[in-house]
């Protein structure tokens, strides 16, 4: 079971999102922008970072890397792809996900441990959660505000696609939304970082685990 | 305009040069004549101008600097492998690895523009520790600001918060600790001192010359522009006048994408061992790289200018050579490895440039379209700059100052008043929660932070099979600088020191940051060679050497100096950082123990007490005793090794009080407590002797504890348990945590949002 994570010129978090995959059990595959090969993997992670310096605007220029090409073509066909942070990002500019992030409401930067509730355990990322699970991972941007027209808000909410709300919104995100997924329930985009709570030596919780370890189930059921 | 040429130089002798604007004193110019031989071509007096500016050449602080050389270059840990005069100290830290560390200051330009000044300042010392050979995996910001009330601490405070974490943030690195302070004398002259912690193994050590004749030099990294220019000369040289102009065009514009993908083709190239020597661009850009290259290899070099890639093509090469334009770095190579650099510079999309080679003339020479503008000795303009035996004098007002203690104000007797004048301090702006100046930074990013802010250290996880890992903490309270500057300095080395071991880590080495007024004032130089000798005297009865650093003088406006500021970074080796002892009281601890370990005297004066009751600063500082700070070291750390603590906290500003009230605040859980036999309660909340810390010690080591402390005849006295959901002084008051929270968590915000 290989868990792919792409880095792009600027991107931060890719070595943790490897340790992470790391820790659940996935042997973790480095893949470069520039490359479209996917050198065989079952999943892949986008990480978080400022991926081209989020010139434009945070993602807009990463979605056009060769290796997305082949990650939105492989995402049709119902590979788990999740996008943490700017990788969320990159998921929404890339139209794998509806909706936009923009500058937290407060326009600062944000770091802090942030409980969120898991709405959707269905997921490829999210199964290994109870329904309502609680859990406290991190949450560290710049551009973490998802809004959407309401219309889009609506169908997210009607369709069960809202994978997690924060508690206590820390970023002006509309009704409260830290994650969501596409109509499979293959690619799933969240702000807040699980890779980063992996480890109680490191992180605030384990909490974040459960990401990884949902998705190695996902992929070997499939 | 043409081009003034040596050829031209040597003809026109009497040529008006502008060198008082650009810093240079009469007999400095006069000085570069003499060398020379004839007049500076404009580029050479652009080049002598930069690198024999204060910054940049220490020519104040040369001759007491020299000290640190004095203090064994052996650490706790073990040899080190590159010392002072290195971009960074390289210190050995066992199983093969080396760890470098340094901080800087950025404060000029952070006060001209706050976010840029100091976003450029953290990208400045990571090149510094990228230029080592090593990865940069942490950074640390020593802060320091006028009062939270003025109204230009809003301007730059919020600015350069937003800058360290704008540029730390986008290059991934965690910001694992700092200070916040603040204090009237830095309203005009705020401090940004930016630590960075790399990381290598010990054969990928790199160090900065130009050897190897025919080998060529690259300069790779961002387009040079006409931004910073004369940075270090103009503005980090000079005392801001009232009323001057601003010198906005002098500070330096950052672009931390470029850093980021700096870094990673930077140990891409020492990987795949293209690199003979390499420099990063920072104050002095290409004339100090230039010259400092050259004068530390063992030939001369040549460079054609005109072949630097230009942001702005109207440059005149006396600016380009003078352009602190951020993000570069210059490497020299053998020709047959150029191909193989240049191929990894693009893949990480890098601007790469032949701009030069290595010599066999022993002369810098400087080419601009075919004709020479430069042609110097390079060790005349890296390292043979003025040197000033300032005159230092200690100043009249000193004794009047020490003669005015804070032990004969009025304090706090009862119950009621004890709790009030803790509230009042728990709130007040150096004592109270920094979460909204370090929620701007990223503590988590490479998933290596084991301890950050608020903890009393910095640490990191540097291997994950061993748990080998390092911790660093920045310590300086400026008003005991100023009441002692020897014993302020002692006191902040001290301070650094007990926080590294309080959790768990051996302290090994010093980095510092000697952040000063003007040295054209005899009472500053005094304050300054007083720091310098306690450092000195510090370190060598502690057994750690210093192992680089930073002067920044001329921090003052009109009269007005600074609180003399020597900012001391220590760093630390634990073995297993699972076994590190954080700061906090949590539920796990209920029914510990506390302890206070070291003896509490009647020390007062300098304290925030006598700062924020009563606005006073005054008297002598607490004394400083080395031999038991050592003691309580080893105890710190036995203790954390054998699983004897769970909590351990330093006590510093603000007294056991303050110690208490962040323990029970970080891990949500309260205490209660008592002063011990003898010893008046207010004396036990609020003095600030130094060499003390509270333990957490869970019963059942209960008796190895104190039997560890018995043996070593360490001062050690029980004070209380860990219970509840208040803070209860027995006797005297109690406080609810959610009370004490609100009143500590209250002050920023309400001022800076």
């Amino acid at each position: 079971m290989k868990i792919g994570v792409v880095t792009f010129p600027g991107s931060l978090d890719d070595a943790d999102a490897r340790r992470a995959a790391a820790v659940a059990g996935a042997e973790a595959v480095a893949l470069w922008h520039g490359d479209e090969d996917l050198h065989g993997v079952d999943a892949v992670v986008l990480p978080g970072g400022f991926s081209y310096g989020d010139y434009l605007r945070a993602g807009a220029i990463s979605r056009f890397a060769p290796v997305m090409e082949s990650i939105i073509q492989r995402a049709g066909e119902g590979m788990p792809v999740l996008g943490i942070c700017n990788g969320f990002q990159v998921l929404c500019e890339s139209h794998l996900l509806p909706g936009a992030l923009i500058k937290n409401h407060h326009r600062k930067f944000v770091c802090k441990d942030q409980t969120l509730r898991i709405e959707n355990n269905t997921t490829a990322w999210t199964s290994d959660y109870d329904a309502n699970h609680e859990i406290t991972i991190v949450l560290k941007n710049q551009d973490g505000s998802f809004v959407a027209d309401e219309a889009t808000l609506d169908r997210l909410e009607g369709e069960g696609r809202v994978v997690a709300r924060y508690l206590g919104n820390p970023n002006g995100s509309y009704r409260d939304i830290a994650g969501i997924t596409n109509e499979r329930g293959n690619v799933v985009g969240l702000m807040p970082h699980p890779e980063h709570a992996v480890e109680t030596l490191t992180g605030p919780t384990t909490d974040g685990l459960g990401f990884f370890t949902s998705v190695l189930k996902a992929v070997v059921a499939s | 305009m043409s081009t003034d040429t040596v050829s031209n130089a040597t003809s026109t002798p009497d040529v008006e040069q502008p060198w008082a604007e650009l810093g240079l004193k009469p007999d400095e110019y006069q000085r570069i004549r003499d060398i020379l031989g004839r007049r500076p071509t404009s580029c050479e007096l652009a080049m002598y101008s930069v690198m024999w500016s204060e910054h940049c050449s220490y020519k104040s602080s040369k001759v007491h600097l020299k000290r640190f050389g004095e203090i064994p270059q052996e650490t706790p840990a073990g040899k080190m492998l590159a010392g002072i005069g290195e971009n960074a100290g390289v210190i050995d830290i066992g199983e093969g690895y080396a760890v470098t560390f340094k901080v800087e200051s950025h404060n000029h330009p952070s006060y001209v523009e706050p976010y840029q000044g100091a976003a450029t300042g953290v990208g400045g010392i990571v090149r510094d520790i990228i230029a080592m050979g090593a990865r940069p995996v942490a950074v640390m910001d020593p802060l320091r600001f006028g009062p939270l009330d003025a109204p230009d601490t809003k301007r730059v405070l919020p600015g350069i918060v937003s800058g360290v974490g704008g540029y730390g943030n986008s290059l991934g690195l965690p910001n694992i600790g700092g200070e916040v302070v603040f204090d009237p004398t830095y309203l005009g002259n705020p401090l940004v001192n930016a630590l960075c912690v790399g990381v290598m193994r010990h054969e990928d050590l790199h160090l900065a010359n130009a050897t190897g004749v025919g080998n060529q030099m690259i300069l790779y990294g961002a387009k040079t522009g006409g931004d910073g220019i004369g940075g270090v000369s103009v503005l980090a040289s000079e005392t801001f006048a009232e009323g001057g102009p601003t010198k906005r065009p002098a500070v330096q514009v950052g672009d931390p994408f470029m850093e980021k993908l700096l870094i990673e083709c930077t140990l891409e190239l020492f990987a795949a061992n293209v690199v003979e020597g390499i420099q990063d661009l920072g104050g002095g850009g290409l004339s100090c790289a230039t010259s400092e290259l050259a004068s530390a290899g063992d030939g001369g070099m040549r460079v054609s200018l005109d072949k630097v890639p230009l942001r702005d093509a109207s440059l005149s090469p006396e600016e380009i050579l003078m352009s602190e334009s951020q993000e570069r770095m210059m490497a020299c190579v053998t020709p047959e490895n150029v191909e193989a650099f240049l191929k990894i510079c693009a893949k990480w999309d890098v601007q790469a440039d032949v701009i030069g080679e290595v010599t066999d003339t022993g002369r810098l020479e400087i080419d601009w379209h075919g004709e020479r503008v430069v042609d110097v000795l390079p060790e005349t303009v890296a390292h043979e700059g003025p040197v000033y035996n300032r005159p230092y004098e200690r100043p009249s007002w000193q004794d009047e100052l020490q003669a005015d203690g804070a032990e004969k104000l009025p304090r706090a007797s009862s119950g009621a008043e004890l709790r009030d004048t803790l509230l009042q301090l728990v709130a007040s702006p150096n004592l109270c929660d920094k979460s909204w100046v370090t929620d701007q930074y990223d503590r988590y990013v490479l998933g290596n932070s084991v301890l950050a802010q608020p903890e009393d250290s910095g640490m990191i996880r540097v291997d994950e099979t061993s748990g080998l890992g390092v911790a660093v903490s920045t310590d300086c309270n400026g008003r005991f600088a100023k009441l002692d500057p020897y014993t302020g300095a002692k006191l902040a080395l001290a301070e650094s020191f007990r926080n590294v071991a309080t959790t768990g880590a051996r302290p090994v080495a010093v980095t510092d940051c000697l952040n000063f007024g003007s040295p054209e004032d005899p009472a500053v130089m005094w304050q300054f060679t007083e720091a310098i000798r306690g450092l000195v005297d510090g370190c060598k009865e502690l057994g750690i050497p210093v192992t680089g650093g930073n002067v920044s003088f001329y921090n003052q406006t009109g009269e007005t100096a600074i609180l003399p500021t020597p900012v001391v970074g220590v760093l630390g080796v634990i073995d297993d950082v699972t076994r590190r002892t954080p700061i906090g009281f949590t539920a796990e601890m209920e029914g510990h123990q506390l302890y206070l370990l070291g003896e509490t005297e009647e020390e007062l004066s300098g304290s925030e007490w006598a700062n924020v009751v009563h606005g006073h600063l005054g008297g002598r500082p607490p004394a400083v005793d080395l031999a038991a700070e050592q003691q309580l070291a080893d105890i710190l750390i036995n203790a954390s090794r054998d699983g004897l603590i769970d909590a351990a906290h330093d006590i510093s500003d603000g007294g056991v009080a303050q110690t208490l009230v962040e323990s029970a605040l970080r891990g949500g859980v309260g205490a209660r407590v008592w002063a011990p036999d003898g010893l008046d309660p207010f004396l036990f909340l609020f003095a600030e002797s130094a060499g003390r810390a509270v333990v957490a010690v869970p019963r059942t080591e209960e008796v190895r504890f104190t039997d560890m402390c018995t043996a070593r005849r360490f001062p050690h006295a029980k004070i209380g348990v860990i219970t509840g959901d208040t803070l209860d002084v027995q006797d005297q008051f109690e406080v609810p945590l959610t009370e004490l929270r609100e009143a500590w968590t209250a002050t920023l915000p309400s001022v800076l949002n």
